[in-house]
């Protein structure tokens, strides 16, 4: 399993050197923070960001399977059966899914055994000692779940048993630290590798998970699709009412992103002024678009102008012209910031 | 002429990758894929992938809002 991080490049590396083929399998569950909004903001394009799943296979010298779990995936985040970690990071569950399907994928593909980058005391929730046995029985890949770094703090796996792997070069790391990683990278020969970067979650980000939970609490309904959980990571989120949001472009790669929807949405955008584009989601009441268009003002180029011309398109195309005093910054209650 | 053509514009990364993967996996040796996009993570992705499955860029075409890739299927493993 490649995540892209430097524990799972090595823990495939000290395998193949043993004389294994190795392929990659990597998940995408939809939050993860892969080049997303790297993608999205026009600032970032200047520095695009690699896909490091794909760069550490090219680095092994393996193929990498990208595997499209996006349904399946809701059930691990609505439903974890290990509950939540700080925010809304169904960790364990997570790991113990991805393992399962890494399992289905191996069978399907007469492989042997799945290998993961897991270090004991790594992660709070998901590489805990007492965890480590969880994941290996309740995936089902049991015993021929092998984690190379820190095989010796565990039992004997089935590959080792017959004889496929060598237990004395196996490791024992374990714990926060790095350096023993840091070390193995050196001594492969690995001079750039992802540094970690505080997660690859976007569900392990308390802001991100506040406008989820937030999402939920609107529709009365814990559910999402796709394209619920991507506009969570573009532009500002402003409730100034429980069913009424406004999602406002930041800069032109956002603006861009968010143009894709207005056909779904009811949308606006100053036409006096640069400004952003915003998309209305929910049921609108009287006075909600006037609201919207003094909020898109506000955040255009004429926040401190006298007026500002507002176009706003209904979702049967319609077109309407709003002259708006733009909303007073100062005076945007702060929590219909989300 | 491409033989098959793969429309993956307003994905996002890793998507279009994704449905490359998928889309070449019913094609055989020799055949092509034209995959179009709007993502511009494509251009360094796609390459990528293609690379370690042993597969041929063709050509890469980046315009404004679009970017076309059009793949040789060349490993059929």
């Amino acid at each position: 399993m490649i995540s892209g991080g430097l524990d799972s490049l090595l823990a495939a590396r000290v395998v193949m050197e043993q004389g294994v083929h190795v392929e990659g399998i990597n998940f995408y569950t939809g939050f993860c923070v892969e080049g997303h909004t790297h993608a999205i903001r026009k600032k970032d394009r200047a520095r695009p960001k690699r896909n490091n799943a794909l760069w550490s296979a090219e680095q092994l010298g393996i193929k990498l399977h990208i595997v499209d779990i996006i349904d399946e995936y809701k059930d691990v985040v609505l439903n974890p059966r290990h509950g939540y970690g700080t925010n809304l990071n169904p960790c364990l569950d997570c790991k113990i899914f991805m393992v399962e399907k890494a399992h289905e994928w191996l069978v399907a593909n007469d492989f042997d055994f799945i290998v993961t980058g897991e270090v004991i005391g790594q992660r709070p929730m998901s590489q805990r000692r007492d965890t480590m046995p969880v994941i290996a029985r309740d995936s089902g890949a049991a015993d021929r779940l092998v984690r190379p770094l820190c095989a010796k703090y565990l039992p004997e796996t089935l590959p080792e048993r017959e004889g496929w792997l060598d237990r004395d070069q196996l490791y024992a790391f374990n714990g926060r630290s790095r350096k023993p990683q840091m070390a193995l990278a050196t001594r492969f020969g690995f001079a750039d590798y992802a540094q970690p970067a505080g997660g690859c979650c976007f569900l392990t980000d308390r802001q991100y998970s506040v406008k989820l939970a937030d999402l939920w609490r609107s529709r009365g309904r814990r559910d999402y699709e796709l394209d619920d959980i991507m506009l969570l990571k573009v532009g500002r989120h402003l409730r100034p009412r429980p069913g009424f949001k406004l999602i406002v472009g930041r800069e032109e790669g956002e603006n861009k992103f968010l143009e894709g929807y207005r056909k779904r949405f009811v949308h606006m955008f100053p036409v006096s002024h640069t400004g952003p584009l915003v998309l209305l989601d929910g049921e609108l009441e009287a006075g909600d678009l006037e609201l919207a268009a003094r909020l898109t003002a506000r955040f255009s180029k004429g926040r401190d102008a006298a007026s500002v011309t507002v176009q706003a398109g209904d979702l049967d195309g319609s077109v309407q012209m709003l002259d708006v005093v733009p909303f007073p910054g100062e005076d945007i209650p702060a929590d219909w910031y989300l | 002429m491409t033989d098959t053509i793969l429309d993956a514009r307003r994905l996002l990364c890793p998507l279009p990758v994704i449905r490359t993967q998928d889309a070449v996996q019913k094609l055989q040796y020799g055949q092509t894929l034209k995959v179009l996009c709007s993502d511009p993570g494509v251009v360094q992705d796609i390459p990528a992938w293609c690379r370690v499955h042993g597969h041929e860029i063709l050509n890469i075409q980046e315009g404004d809002d679009e970017i076309v890739i059009t793949i040789l299927v060349c490993n059929t493993e």
